[in-house]
């Protein structure tokens, strides 16, 4: 690599783009077990048990807390965690704890990936939808209780819908990051669209290397355009979404996930 | 299934070292960013309508997985240094460019008024009092990129680098608890000791408000 540097350079590059190409021209890579559409339902599936069971723990209590207005002190703690917790590492620490359980019967390596995934998309979901809740304007929660709303319609009929698009924002969030770094499942066994990188690493195989990389930045630019177009569906208040970079993040802030 | 604390006594210069090297990594990836990122917000503020494809490419570095970066990277600069730090980098110039725009725009108008009023330049005006002003949301971008990076840098072990993710990578290579354990929570400290940092610098360059807190 080091004496690249001559005119031969472009026609290197374009050679390793050829080579890029021919991978993903050749029929083998997309059959069986090692082939792309197998490894992208094997990512994509641990995904999404992933931010499902991630929603499923954070949001009904970041709707409660953030309704009776209370709980700011977890969400910005939970947050700090969050941000500072290394995904491969939870992914090295579980993978010999769910060994040791015997939890087997999945495909190796399945569990220490899915529970690091679930920690890494709780924090943004939990953050977001407590913001959206909390922020719904006390005016309009107090006319629809003066209009005699229960407590549980407030939530429905009121909060819920005004705070869509932001809870969406957090499940986005989440969810390219879940798909951005379930790559590294590979690392413990198994198969994802990191396989390629994984494998690629081993052998010394740039090609196999890019390609891989390739795949899981394509899939993760999809999901967060995906998931953008569902958002902006969501928003019923027509007011157009808050323009973005209005106001400085803060620590405490609505969370875009880290994605390795 | 138990933590082998002779393996953490023996291994407190292993510790000390990938700390140095975990730092170093974080530190120059931080700095890099910063300094790139304070370029493009001051042409974005100068040029408004560079605001938004500036924050548009940023935003698309920020999506790409910093893993698929270093695959990206990998065939033109190898196995080094320069692909690690180029990946970290472009990933906290979103984070930082927001912040540092964020928070010279939010600096009120009577401000920069009454600065003009006082004879100042532009130029003045920007270096001495606007971003100043905005160092709360510098500095609070700069705690983001910070935590984000330390994570990140764990990952850097993929493509050759040392730090905390050597521990990790080698721990999940021989399904040994202690050492993976060890490198995930050294990496916690590291990010929480930072961040502690950070607000203690955040406190002793805006002594203003301190002071306004107190009265």
């Amino acid at each position: 690599m080091g004496d690249a540097v001559e005119p031969a350079e472009g026609g290197v590059v374009i050679d390793f783009l050829g080579e890029v190409a021919g991978w993903f021209a050749d029929p083998a890579n997309w059959t069986g077990n090692r082939g792309v559409p197998n490894l992208l339902l094997a990512h994509v599936s641990l995904s999404a048990v992933a931010v499902a069971a991630a929603a499923l723990i954070s949001l009904p209590s970041a709707i409660y807390l953030g309704h009776v207005r209370r709980g700011g002190f977890l969400a910005v703690s939970l947050v700090n965690i969050g941000r500072a917790l290394p995904s491969f590492g939870i992914v090295g620490v579980m993978y010999p704890v769910t060994l040791a359980f015997a939890l087997t019967r999945s495909p190796l390596g399945y569990w220490a990936t899915l529970i690091a995934m679930i920690l890494l998309a709780m924090p943004p979901m939990f953050v977001n939808a407590y913001t959206a809740i909390r922020d719904v304007d006390p005016a309009l929660t107090e006319a629809a209780r003066g209009m005699g709303m229960r407590e549980g319609q407030v939530v429905r009929r009121l909060e819920l819908p005004l705070g869509l698009p932001l809870i969406m924002a957090g499940i986005r969030s989440a969810a390219v990051a879940v798909v951005a770094t379930v790559t590294l499942g590979a690392w413990v066994g198994y198969g994802t669209l990191g396989t390629y990188i994984f494998v690629g690493f081993a052998q010394g195989d740039e090609v196999l290397i890019f390609a891989g990389g390739l795949l899981v930045a394509m899939l993760a630019v999809v999901t967060e355009l995906g998931l953008g177009w569902v958002e902006r569906r969501t928003d019923q208040t027509h007011h157009g979404r808050r323009r973005q970079g209005a106001r400085p993040l803060a620590i405490s802030d609505e969370v875009v996930a880290t994605r390795p | 299934m138990t933590i082998d604390w002779g393996w953490i006594a023996d291994h407190v210069d292993d510790m000390w070292s990938t700390t140095v090297e975990h730092l170093i990594l974080t530190v120059i990836a931080v700095t890099v960013g910063l300094v790139l990122s304070l370029v493009l917000a001051i042409v974005a503020l100068r040029w408004r309508r560079s605001y938004a494809p500036i924050t548009w490419v940023t935003g698309v570095l920020y999506t790409i997985p910093s893993l698929a970066l270093f695959t990206f990277l990998v065939p033109v600069f190898g196995l080094s240094l320069l692909t690690a730090e180029v990946a970290l980098v472009s990933y906290t110039l979103l984070i930082l460019i927001r912040n540092i725009v964020a928070g010279v725009n939010g600096v009120p108008a009577h401000v920069i008024e009454a600065s003009r009023g006082m004879g100042m330049t532009d130029r003045r005006i920007f270096l001495g009092v606007q971003l100043p002003l905005a160092l709360p949301a510098i500095i609070a971008g700069v705690r983001i990129a910070a935590v984000t990076t330390i994570g990140l840098v764990t990952l850097t072990v993929l493509v050759g680098q040392g730090g905390y993710g050597v521990f990790i990578l080698r721990g999940i290579r021989r399904q040994f608890l202690t050492e993976a354990l060890v490198g995930t929570v050294l990496s916690v400290l590291m990010a929480v000791a930072v961040d502690v940092v950070l607000i203690v610098v955040e406190q002793w360059a805006t002594p203003w408000s301190r002071r306004r807190a107190a009265s």
